[in-house]
């Protein structure tokens, strides 16, 4: 299996007044294609600022990170604003534990959202409706967010993760807001996608249940992997 | 999906709001657009009465300058008179290419209006007078062409006021003997909408003036200096010299001051409009920190949200531009109404005049204000980053 994502001794460190905290604390890692890795820990323990490190949406402290063999992040090397866009857009798709769904735009105009901003996303009617389909939600097409039961709002949001094409996906407490009816269409689904499209998905997950679906569990304590 | 659409439909969020902003801007536009509609109206239809009355200089009894000016305009009291020679002897000069002499009279009349009113009568030579006004016209009748008799011509107004066509009889204000209505003049706009026009001679015997005029309008030949001849003509005793544009400059000269304080308010109008826009937008920037974001984290850049913000503020402020403008053309007339219960001075014709260039003017500047007023909400917007969407939970 190839190596996606390599991890070399990163960390970040927080300062709180004189205070230093060690977020995330020389962590290194390699993550293949097809993986699903499953992040655990205690509250606080620092998995969500890994995988924001992971996942580009903060610049670490130090140490280096590269994907599909590509350097990013290196030895005291900041990287702007636009460049991480651009690294965003295309490597990764985004699910957190609140939706963010856009409340004046329908079920369609918020998966289409990613379209907007990004040129390469050209998504056609027929494969929007394959991934409603596929997520369940072609019935809540024209729907408001606000109509939806949160397990359709989570797969709304993931529905938009997914129409950049990612190659990795990072969901952070996917289910965190959903009962265990709903976590567990979430959880078939993240199946389901990293068995059809063979996407990388890195998950934090305080559910057993769902991370167990992982064929590599991380644990995470004081910044460490342990 | 596009950038815009979003931004349109952001606005829908808080539609209270974005229709009080809008309101805010709708309001700022209209009070502009009025204004530089006033101020345009007002200097066209002063040029107009002033063009209206046919002459280039105005002699008349001395008195105060600004007395001179009204009582032209708009028919004043307390006239003076001059002796006729006098004028004759001016009217024959070189210089002068037409000349028409003017006996003015102004007769209280407890029976017009509610509280009664002033009837400004008008002794003219009817055959100078008819070519230094070759736009009069008649609805019905002609001028008269005797120098006597008993015969008037109504201004549109006086014969409304008075009810008489032509062929009526009508008494004068303040006299025993009758006269017959020969003509009503079509609507003009200015002040001889009002008076009651009948011949010279006949005028000085009704009103006891015999040899007597009190004013005498001037058309100069051609290429003759005007400010040599006024000079010329400052020579003469107890009479008083007006030229036109000395009368309009005067005029701007006292609405100039007001003015100022017009166009001020209009530009705090603006500047408090463009503050109403910032306010909200940077609002709605706040509200929606975590929503921009995410957008982020799904490829917008920097300059994506900035114009996400600023198409939002444009939106805002076009369309209460637009209504604004709309309005303005909407509630002209009582505006223009509210203006001349306002001001000590008011030229007949249209007072606010509102063309194409003008609410060209207003949109263009609303639009820009808004958009400056934008700039710091949609760059706060810019600056955000997706973990501070993910953190601030
Ligand atoms: N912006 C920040 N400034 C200062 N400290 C921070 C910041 N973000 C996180 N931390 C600290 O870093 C540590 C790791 O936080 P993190 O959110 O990664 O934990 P977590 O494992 O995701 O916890 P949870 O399971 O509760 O989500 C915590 O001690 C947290 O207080
Ligand atoms: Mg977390």
């Amino acid at each position: 299996m190839k190596s996606i994502i390599s991890v070399k001794n990163l960390t970040k460190i927080y300062e709180r007044g004189s205070e230093k905290i060690h977020a995330v604390d020389g962590v290194n890692l390699e993550i293949n294609q097809g993986d699903i890795v499953s992040v655990i820990g205690e509250s606080g323990s620092g998995k969500t600022t890994l995988v924001n490190l992971i996942g580009c949406l903060d610049n670490p402290t130090s140490g280096e990170l590269y994907l599909d063999g590509q350097q990013i992040f290196a030895q005291g090397v900041e990287l702007s604003e636009s460049k991480l866009t651009r690294i965003r857009s295309e490597f990764f798709g985004y699910v957190f534990q609140k939706f963010f769904l856009i409340p004046t735009l329908t079920v369609k105009e918020n998966i289409l959202l990613p379209s907007i901003f990004q040129s390469k996303v050209k998504t056609s009617e027929k494969e929007l409706d394959e991934i409603m389909t596929l997520l369940g939600i072609l019935k809540r097409k024209n729907h408001l967010p606000s109509e939806l039961s949160g397990g359709e709002m989570q797969r709304v949001a993931i529905a938009r993760a997914l129409v950049g094409k990612p190659k990795i996906l990072i969901a952070d407490e996917p289910t965190g807001n959903l009962d265990s009816k709903r976590s567990q269409e979430i959880k078939d689904l993240l199946i389901k996608l990293n068995k059809e499209f063979g996407i990388t998905i890195i998950m934090v997950t305080h559910s057993p249940e769902l991370a167990k679906i992982g064929n590599r569990m991380i644990e995470i304590k004081d910044g460490k992997i342990s | 999906m596009n950038v815009f659409q979003l931004s349109y439909k952001n606005l829908f969020r808080r539609k209270v709001r974005t229709l009080f902003t809008i309101i805010g801007i709708t309001l700022s536009t209209w009070v502009l657009v009025t204004l530089l509609g006033f101020n345009k109206g007002y200097e066209n239809s002063l040029n107009d009465n002033i063009e209206g009355m046919g002459f280039q200089i105005v002699l008349t009894a001395k008195g105060c300058p600004y007395e001179a000016a009204t009582l032209m305009l708009k028919g004043g009291t307390g006239l003076r008179y001059m002796p006729e020679e006098m004028v004759a002897d001016v009217a024959s000069r070189k210089e002068v290419a037409q000349a028409t002499a003017q006996l003015m009279h102004v007769e209280f009349d407890p029976n017009k209006g509610e509280n009664g009113g002033s009837v400004v009568y008008l002794g003219i030579d009817p055959t100078t007078f008819a070519e230094m006004k070759p736009y009069l016209e008649f609805t019905q009748g002609k001028w008269f062409e005797q120098q006597t008799g008993n015969v008037v011509v109504l201004g549109y107004e006086a014969a409304e006021l008075e009810q008489r066509e032509v062929g009526d009889l009508m008494l004068l204000s303040g006299s025993e003997a009758e006269y017959e209505v020969v003509g009503v003049l079509k609507r003009t706009g200015t002040q001889d909408d009002g008076m009651i026009f009948l011949p010279l001679q006949t005028a000085q015997k009704a009103f006891n003036k015999q040899n007597e005029l009190t004013m005498l309008g001037i058309r100069l030949n051609k290429d003759v200096n005007q400010t040599a001849f006024e000079e010329e003509l400052y020579k003469l005793p107890d009479v008083q010299v007006v030229s036109m544009a000395q009368v309009k400059n005067t005029i701007m000269g006292l609405v100039s001051s007001a003015k100022v304080i017009v166009l001020s308010i209009a530009f705090i109008a603006f500047i408090i409009a463009m503050f109403g826009v910032l306010n909200t937008v940077l609002m709605s920037v706040f509200e929606r920190y975590q929503e921009i974001g995410i957008l982020k984290s799904m490829g917008a850049m920097p300059k994506d949200i900035f114009k996400m913000i600023l198409i939002e503020t444009t939106i805002l402020c076009s369309a209460g531009g637009l209504l604004g403008i709309g309005f303005s053309y909407l509630f002209s007339g009582i505006s223009e109404v509210a203006i001349r219960y306002f001001l000590p001075f008011a030229p007949n014709g249209k007072l606010i005049l509102i063309d194409s260039q003008i609410a060209l003017f207003a949109f263009v500047s609303i639009t820009l204000i808004g958009i400056v007023g934008g700039m710091y909400p949609a760059w706060r917007a810019s600056k955000v980053r997706p973990l501070d969407s993910i953190r601030s939970e």
